[in-house]
């Protein structure tokens, strides 16, 4: 049977997938495929350590933790869209009125 | 040893993961994500969690990956297939990855993870009454407190999602702004 440290290494691997995708995209909805990725990473060590415990409180901050990446996914893409409507251009590296 | 049905999933979810970000069209990259979503769920039913697994399957692959199929089709296409990378950054990213992989991978497997408390299969799984009672009594406030920003967030993303004005006055502010990204381009 599977231990918890095959999920945590599963979990490590995706969140390396993710940072590589922040780091090396220039897309912004890639850049918001990698965060939800290392969210998705977070989660499931939080399901993972509460079975290990056994504690269900991990299992319910992973709900709450769920329910934000939603809020933070429909901010997100309307900034984008905003973004792109002032931009006609989704590359962040184009976005220049900010730049230093 | 992991059995076959973890590294099948495991597989299924990096794969796609890895998909989702290399994909040449935002579309099935997007499509791709909400599969490797799907690989977390089948995750948690083996972490004896069917509640979390359901509520992952409700909201992402229910909510968050078609709101996203929505936006990658509201962008201009033209805009999604213009893939501006460097080699030599890609590289880089790469390196990253590798060091943050197999520096966080040495520091797991000589952390004892894997003896006593890494069989989790000793204890009995965890009752979703139990996820109820919890969030009912002591996260209360909590709750309250992410109704309340799921609101705020929702009526965020209305008000920037939304046109700035409903007469014809935005034709006239897009041609400014196509003009001024024209005079800083030349």
């Amino acid at each position: 049977m599977s231990e918890i440290l095959d999920f945590v290494i599963v979990s490590m691997v995706l969140v390396a997938i993710g940072i590589y995708g922040l780091v090396v995209k220039r897309n912004a909805i890639r850049m918001l495929f990698s965060i939800e990725i290392i969210a998705n990473a977070a989660n499931l060590l939080l399901v993972a350590f509460s079975r290990g415990l056994p504690n269900a409180q991990g299992q319910v901050v992973a709900l709450f933790s769920i329910a934000i990446a939603a809020a933070e996914v429909a901010v997100g893409l309307g900034l984008i869209i905003v973004a792109y409507r002032l931009y006609k251009e989704i590359d962040v590296a184009e976005f220049r009125s900010m730049r230093g | 040893m992991a059995d076959p049905i973890f590294i099948a999933v495991a597989v299924l979810t990096v794969g796609t993961a890895i998909i989702a970000l290399e994909a040449r069209e935002l579309i099935y990259g997007a499509i791709s994500l909400a599969i490797s979503m799907l690989g977390i769920a089948g995750f948690f039913l083996l972490l004896d969690a069917p509640f979390v697994a359901m509520f992952q399957i409700a909201v992402y692959v229910g909510a968050i990956a078609v709101l996203i199929i929505f936006a990658v089709m509201l962008v201009r296409t033209q805009a999604l297939f213009t893939t501006k990378e460097d080699k030599k950054r890609k590289a880089a990213g790469i390196a990253l990855m590798l060091i943050i992989m197999s520096s966080l991978g040495a520091l797991f497997l000589a952390s004892g993870l894997s003896g006593q408390f890494g069989q989790f299969n000793t204890s009995p799984p965890i009752d979703f009454t139990e996820i109820g009672e919890l969030m009912l009594t002591y996260y209360a406030p909590a709750l309250i407190i992410l109704g309340l920003t799921l609101a705020g967030s929702v009526i965020a993303a209305l008000a920037l999602a939304r046109r700035e004005s409903i007469t014809g006055q935005e034709e006239g502010e897009e041609e400014e702004a196509e003009q001024q990204r024209h005079e800083r381009d030349s």
